[in-house]
């Protein structure tokens, strides 16, 4: 018997569900969480410390975490849905409150042993709810009016939360995340084409709007939107560090510098070297075979979520595990296009690699709810 | 809630539909970050790897060392001497001000220097070293090796610096070197990386200016990795560079010394050729100035003593001043004469003492006038009236000639600073300089010397030394450059009838050696080492008859800008002649009593290559010679110490 027909006959219990964990998967991300600690021992100048080492550290309570909520029944997710989205938003309005009352720009909490910040663990919950509410709508009511505007609303609120924070890059992701399990639920496409029209067309007026009385953004943000059309025009200001994020991403040509040889990251010509701009370390080090080898594996991990996702006849657990696919996904889509200056630097760290707790923690998780779906699937 | 399966299936159908178009964009995204990755890793690798090694790797220039200048027996005229200075790293210092407190009970440091070394740190990186201060001795450095636990983030530095050990003594010749400016690069038009360095040394005057490039080598790099704050990481390597060639110069520097310390307290110009191979064993300027004041940049006090000096100690006088030669150009319009054949030397003219030319009356310095003379007795008693009238049979060109033949009105190119041309006037000189016609009342004038002929004291030693030898001499500064021998100064024949050089030769002979020469106050006497010379006295303002029937005003009377310039010309031994000596000091007052006994003094040192016995003078002037002797060694060991002072 083969394993898929074994996977889909017979419904496990108890510790026997560890067997019917997503396995690949979990490799997958074990694999890409090793090439970051690699690289964090790299730029550290070849020290587990300090980044390194509490990386792991977090990394296998991570994984433990991961296993654990794999284990819990899906349906168990989906009753908790909207509590878990309605707490994330009030920590949202909590930090956005406590910011304001004085304590700076911050964004997070501290747990005592992590801070956690908001704004990570909104991206998993409004996915969820997503998922819960499309799993709940009547598939005929998907498309009218009145139950497409209340999702929106529903990625609105923590969206604009977040982008007053300011953090520009959650803020995309939670929209694009969001508007993900929308179009996989099914809402007509029509909705989507209207909405790229008129961003087309905003994004637009906004050029056109330049130097006119009606300006429609302040000179800095034109000035930030120059610098990433073209960083040469700023070479020591703020264009300085996406230049040097390309020259050490060139540099590594097909094969790379050597680990603990690259030179721009060694040398502290990288900005950030250790958490957003880290896969620019990995293609100086591994070259162009690092690089690509794990887009691979990223690629990998989407390509088995979906799999299992389209292997799942459960609406929720379907729509929750492409979601999360759609938002990892971003996670590192909107980093690597960052730094190889195919997107501005918004600030979106490259997930599993990046040093960074609450951010690991919450994809773990969230991973570890594809795992639940996964398991508990209808068989 | 339940919901009906085929709401279930069309629900997952459409969920898989959609997985699996989004998933297609993704891969589409996917296939865009690839690409760029291609592109950039693969296709435009090596533009990167440049801006990163770029990035990386400073260039940095390794100054070499400038080459030396000896003279002629090996001593070293400029070195280069080892200079400590003590920079403070902040970063490691911990505690600034204790440190620069400790630093200041160790070693003395004037207050500006500290608060200048403070200001830098404040401004630069907390890595740079920062110079606290230059010049230190040997023990200073010493004692804060000693003391090194103490004073964390200090260290001495060694770099190398210019010197001059003779100080003034060679300060004309030698010249200087000094921080490059941007007056001095936008003078020159030389690439040279090393001009950029900061305060990057190159020869402003004298020999260091003009033979910059020989001395200067050139530069060595070293190739260091900095990170991006500019902090030097390692030095990945260094090519070193090519030392400047070390020259030689023909001078003699107990010579050059000597002539200095003789002439001390007379603003003067003394120049000695070695008539075997043209070198100059000593080109002396007094007063001279020291320059190693300008190695370390000079004080305001000092440049303003040394320009305010109405003497002009900047001025090197024995090749760049002009003076009217006087009567040390009678050989030249006496030669002039006897080669163009209007006179024989045993034709006599008749001296009144005085010579009426066009209407106007030249004197002869005897007024009561020589009566009938010939060529030998002219020169030995230089009268003027032969001259007045030898020159207008003869006239002004070919006296002209005859000067430009000897090497007055000459440029003699050698690596120094200024060198003047003098001036051997004739008739197109005149009507193209001044524009008007020659009269023959400046041929008169021009046969003696005075008028519009000038000669530097170079001049007029190579004139000598052409008498002296018939030889087409030049003069030779460079003796050698990194060890090849320049071409001798020694030339062809100067074509001049020897008869008419000898009859010359033994009239000069005669103005030293017979008992009414002019000269004869400045009379060798050891046998074999005899000299022969010719005075002049050259005025440097117009007596008016006048004043002549009042007597002429003693030049002792006069403000010293005012009396004569004294000249003396001479070479020796009469038979076998080594050196041609030329002395000019400026307002002397006669040539005989101011000139001819520096000239021999020189002369004597050089034929005896050092201090000359007491029997070399006449007896009655031994006592004081022995003196003066002394008070030139004490002198000149007052000079000498410069060795050791830093």
């Amino acid at each position: 018997m083969s394993y898929l027909a074994h996977n889909t006959q017979f419904v496990p219990t108890g510790f026997r569900k560890i067997l019917y964990l997503n396995w690949p998967v979990i490799i997958l991300l074990c694999a890409v969480a090793s090439a970051g600690f690699i690289m964090l021992y790299s730029v550290a100048g070849g020290s587990s410390t300090p980044w390194m080492a509490p990386q792991v550290k977090r990394f296998a309570l991570g994984l433990v975490l991961m296993v654990g909520v794999g284990m819990v029944p899906i349906w168990f997710r989906r009753n908790m849905a909207g509590l878990a989205f309605a707490i994330s938003v009030v920590l949202l309005v909590a930090v956005e409150l406590f910011g304001a009352i004085g304590m700076g720009a911050q964004r997070w909490i501290d747990l005592g042993f992590m801070r956690l910040q908001p704004s990570e663990l909104t991206k998993i919950t409004l996915v969820l709810f997503l998922a819960a509410y499309y799993d709940w709508l009547p598939t005929t009511k998907t498309s009218h009016p009145l139950w497409v505007v209340l999702p929106v609303i529903f990625i609105l609120v923590p969206t604009a939360l977040v982008l007053k924070q300011p953090d520009l890059g959650t803020a995309l992701l939670l929209l694009f995340g969001g508007a993900s399990v929308m179009f996989l639920a099914g809402v007509h496409w029509a909705y989507f084409a209207t909405v790229i029209g008129a961003g087309v067309g905003g994004i637009y007026a906004v050029f056109v709007s330049r130097g006119t009385p009606w300006q429609l953004l302040k000179d800095y943000q034109f000035r930030r939107i120059d610098t990433f059309l073209d960083p040469s025009n700023d070479p020591l200001g703020a264009g300085y560090h996406i230049t040097q994020a390309k020259i050490a991403l060139g540099s590594g040509g097909w094969t790379g510098r050597g680990f603990m040889q690259g030179t721009q990251s060694r040398l502290n010509f990288l900005p950030e070297k250790h958490t957003d701009f880290i896969f620019t370390t990995l293609a100086e080090e591994f070259g162009f075979v690092g690089a690509f080898s794990l887009l691979v594996l990223y690629v990998l991990i989407i390509v088995f979520c979906v799999a299992s996702a389209i292997n799942n006849k459960d609406r929720f657990s379907a729509l929750l595990t492409m979601g999360i696919a759609m938002t990892f996904f971003l996670f590192f889509a909107v980093n690597m296009a960052m730094v190889t200056g195919l997107a501005p630097v918004v600030g979106v760290p490259l997930p599993l690699v990046s040093y960074g707790g609450s951010a690991m923690l919450v994809l773990l998780v969230a991973f570890g709810l594809v795992q639940s779906a996964h398991v508990h699937k209808p068989r | 809630m339940k919901r009906p399966v085929k709401d279930l299936e069309q629900s997952s159908r459409r969920i898989s539909r959609r997985a699996l178009l989004l998933g297609s964009a993704q891969l589409g995204v996917v296939g865009v970050l690839g690409w760029r990755m291609q592109s950039m890793q693969v296709e435009q690798a090596d533009q990167f790897r440049l801006l990163a090694e770029e990035n990386r790797i400073n260039i940095r220039l390794l100054p070499p060392a400038r080459g030396l200048v000896f003279d002629r027996n090996g001593i070293p005229l400029a070195e280069n001497e080892q200079n400590y200075r003590v920079v403070m790293v902040r970063e490691d210092a911990g505690d600034v001000d204790e440190v620069l407190a400790r630093l200041q009970t160790i070693v003395a440091i004037d207050p500006e220097d500290i608060e200048r070394a403070r200001e830098d740190m404040r401004k630069l990186s907390s890595f740079v070293p920062v110079t606290i201060a230059d010049r230190l001795r040997w023990e200073d450095v010493a004692k804060i090796n000693v003391n090194a636990p103490a004073l964390p983030g200090v260290s001495a530095e060694v770099g190398l610096s210019r010197r001059y050990p003779y100080g003034a003594d060679v300060g004309h010749v030698v010249g200087y070197v000094g921080p490059v400016s941007d007056y001095d690069l936008a003078k020159i038009d030389d690439k040279d990386p090393l001009l950029q360095i900061p305060k990057f040394q190159i020869g402003k005057t004298g020999v260091e200016s003009k033979l910059e490039h020989t001395l200067r080598g050139s530069a060595g790099t070293k190739r260091i990795e900095v990170n991006a704050l500019g902090r030097v990481m390692r030095e990945l390597d260094r090519q070193e560079g090519v030392a400047g060639k070390d020259i030689q110069l023909g001078l003699d520097e107990r010579l050059q010394s000597y002539a200095q310390a003789r002439m001390d307290g007379e603003s003067s110009g003394a120049v000695v050729i070695d008539l075997e191979t043209g070198d100059l064993r000593a080109i002396a300027s007094a007063p001279s100035f020291d320059p190693n004041l300008f190695v370390r940049g000079i004080s305001v006090k000092d440049w303003t003593d040394l320009n305010e000096n109405k003497y002009r100690p900047l001025a090197a006088k024995a090749v760049q001043g002009s003076y009217p030669p006087g009567s040390t150009f009678k050989m030249v319009t006496g030669l002039a004469a006897l080669e163009a054949g209007v006179i024989s030397p045993e034709d006599t003219v008749y001296c009144p003492g005085y010579t009426n030319v066009a209407g106007t009356r030249f004197h002869c310095w005897k007024r009561a006038g020589h009566g009938n003379i010939n060529f030998h007795d002219s020169l030995k008693h230089s009268c003027d009236c032969y001259y007045y009238e030898v020159s207008q049979r003869v006239g002004i060109d070919k006296i002209a000639e005859m000067a430009r033949l000897l090497g007055i009105g000459v440029r003699h190119d050698l690596p120094l600073s200024a060198i003047s041309s003098g001036l051997a006037p004739d008739k197109q000189w005149k009507s193209e300089v001044r524009g008007e016609d020659w009269r023959i009342g400046d041929t008169v004038n021009a046969s003696i010397g005075q008028g519009y002929v000038l000669a530097s004291p170079l001049q007029l030693a190579i004139m000598t030394a052409r008498i002296a030898t018939g030889k087409m001499i030049t003069p030779r500064l460079i003796k050698s450059i990194d060890g090849v021998e320049q071409a001798s100064g020694l030339g062809e024949s100067l074509g001049i009838n020897e008869n008419m050089l000898r009859r010359c030769r033994q009239s000069m002979n005669a103005v030293v050696n017979d008992k009414r020469g002019t000269g004869a106050r400045a009379k060798i006497l050891t046998a074999g080492f005899e000299m022969a010379g010719k005075t002049g006295t050259s005025q440097v303002r117009r007596i008016t008859a006048e004043e002549r029937a009042r007597g002429v005003i003693n030049n002792a009377d006069l403000p010293w800008e005012r009396r004569d310039h004294a000249l003396f010309v001479c070479f020796a031994p009469v038979d076998n002649p080594k050196y041609a000596v030329a002395v000019v000091v400026e307002h002397g007052g006669g040539g005989s009593t101011a000139a001819s006994p520096i000239a021999r003094d020189i002369m004597l040192q050089a034929l005896y290559d050092g201090p000359p016995p007491l029997e070399a003078y006449p007896s009655a002037e031994r006592g004081r010679m022995e003196e003066q002797q002394k008070r030139i060694a004490a002198r000149i060991a007052q000079i000498k110490p410069a060795q050791d002072r830093v």
